[in-house]
């Protein structure tokens, strides 16, 4: 096995921790493999790193008696035995809502929307982090930072507050007010930079390779083939949830494609420990119009994603350059799914369609979700007779302004039952 | 045309250890075969068989990437700075 290079020049030396079942890291595109590190990118090819496992027996009985959280899963996951014995925000075990409303108006047979709005910090991110920051303490990392959208922000400052971590995140300047009041309540510093995710991006990727990031932990970064496991509870929890069975179709949404891929790790995972059964499964991708550089590759018939400078209400998406985005195209294209975008006019549709008939507020993602289900429901791309989980993988508080102008009172009137009798008429 | 090229982590074992190294060139793919000649080796790592840039590799000229530009064929004016970077997840 070839010892990777640190990302981080002092880092501790590989393995310095225990990580549970994982064994190392391989290259998604070479297959070259790894001592377990600090590392995100293959030495001989520049492929995305991930971990590699040698799982001992799981059992259905084994997971149940597990906490409440992702840790329950912990035997399939690069962390210790005893991680639940330390401080963390415990994340997961969210709710998988049956979705009858929702089904009945868009005329679907059977409808699950699996809501990570909630989480601790409200997003999907807390499962991510929770990983990461066990990277983190196996490597002696002082500092948690991360690039966002700002939902990973959020996450990260809270984690390394429960964690007594530092943390430093970057995002880009002009995020959504309460992403922003999110990831700075916590502590820690948090940095604007001015330009888009990519450009915040790539000042991380150069920080890491400098003094000044010295013994950091950046989650979507050196830290990426853990804190990506993390993704793959999504996967567990929907088959525990749905009674140890995989749905027929899923829909996920996409901003740099690293969940998409995870979830589809998951269940493959699941399969091949025989804790469910091994049945087809669909895999659908979601797109913002404004950045769907995926989706065009798709519907092009590329395999080559052509990076986009991202124009979205879904900023929480917009991730021009995707890292994953070839991986995305594999899985839909692999499992009979598909990729499909929907406008910021769809998205805002959307999310009140999900409010209106749920009772669930989703952020701008979740309206790309349900937007593109419904899209995909309507040009027959989508079963509606087969079983269909959608993500929702925020919280609409952290994206008000989205609806804000179209969510008003229905009527402001003097408290009087006269008025009233107007108002309504 | 004198540029400085960034070099990632990873690379930095076919430049003893240099983040930062000068090379000439009016284009990116003149750069790159510069860049190759004084470390041989670095080229492969950041061009594939066919002579692309690698699929995961993504190459900035000043602050624009270069797959919005020119790709190989951007011009690396006196003074630039090239930025070679793996792609990264999302957040």
């Amino acid at each position: 096995m070839v010892l990777a290079t640190t990302e981080n020049t002092t880092a501790s030396p590989a393995r310095a921790g225990d990580f549970g079942p994982a064994v190392a890291l391989s290259c998604r595109e070479c297959g070259a493999r790894y001592d377990l590190g600090p590392s995100f990118a293959c030495i001989e090819c520049f492929g995305p790193l991930e971990i590699a496992y040698e799982f001992g027996r799981v059992t259905r009985a084994q997971i149940a008696e597990g906490p409440t959280n992702i840790w329950r899963y912990r035997a399939l996951l690069p962390v210790p035995a005893d991680v639940t014995t330390k401080p963390n925000m415990a994340p997961g075990w969210t709710k998988l809502v049956k979705a009858d409303n929702l089904a009945r108006e868009l005329g679907i047979r059977s409808l699950h929307i699996k809501d990570d709005s909630g989480n601790p910090t409200h997003s999907f991110k807390d499962r991510v982090v929770a990983i990461a920051v066990e990277a983190a303490r196996n490597f002696g990392f002082h500092t948690l930072s991360c690039s966002s959208t700002g939902n990973l922000a959020g996450a990260v400052t809270a984690a390394a507050a429960r964690a007594g971590l530092d943390a430093c995140v970057f995002i880009p300047a002009n995020l959504e007010e309460a992403k922003i009041v999110m990831a700075s309540v916590y502590g820690g510093k948090l940095v604007g930079i001015e330009g888009t995710y990519d450009d915040v991006n790539r000042f991380c990727s150069e920080l890491i390779g400098d003094e000044l990031g010295d013994r950091w932990g950046f989650v979507n970064v050196n830290l990426r083939p853990y804190y990506a496991e993390g993704s793959k509870t999504l996967a567990y929890e929907i088959a525990e949830q749905l009674g140890w069975r995989i749905p027929d179709q899923v829909i996920v949404p996409v901003a740099s494609g690293s969940q998409l891929t995870k979830i589809d790790k998951g269940f493959k995972e699941l399969i091949a420990l025989g804790l469910v059964e091994d049945r087809p499964y669909k895999i659908f991708a979601a797109q913002a119009e404004g950045c769907s550089p995926v989706s065009a590759a798709y519907k092009a018939g590329h395999d080559v994603i052509r990076p986009v400078k991202p124009d979205t209400i879904a900023k929480s998406l917009a991730i021009g350059n995707p890292a994953d985005g070839p991986y995305v195209l594999d899985i839909a294209r692999r499992t009979g799914g598909a990729v499909e975008d929907v406008t910021d006019a769809e998205i805002v549709e959307a999310i009140r369609l999900l409010a209106r008939t749920e009772g669930i507020f989703a952020e701008t993602a979740g309206g790309v979700t349900v937007g593109v289900l419904r899209k995909l429901v309507a040009s027959g791309v989508l079963d509606p007779e087969a079983e269909t989980v959608v993500l929702n993988t925020g919280d609409g508080l952290k994206t008000l302004d989205a609806v804000a102008g179209q969510a008003r009172p229905t009527a402001v009137i003097r408290p009087s039952l006269d008025a009233f009798r107007t108002a309504i008429a | 045309m004198s540029v400085s090229v960034r070099i990632p982590t990873i690379l930095r074992t076919y430049t003893g250890g240099a983040a930062e190294v000068n090379a000439e060139g009016a284009t990116l793919r003149d750069v790159l075969q510069k860049l190759d000649a004084d470390f041989p080796g670095i080229g492969a790592r950041i061009l594939d068989e066919t002579g692309k840039i690698r699929r995961f590799v993504n190459v900035y000229v000043g602050d624009e990437d270069v797959r919005f530009a020119d790709n190989l064929d951007t011009a690396t004016p006196a003074g630039a700075q090239i930025s070679i970077i793996p792609a990264v997840a999302g957040g």
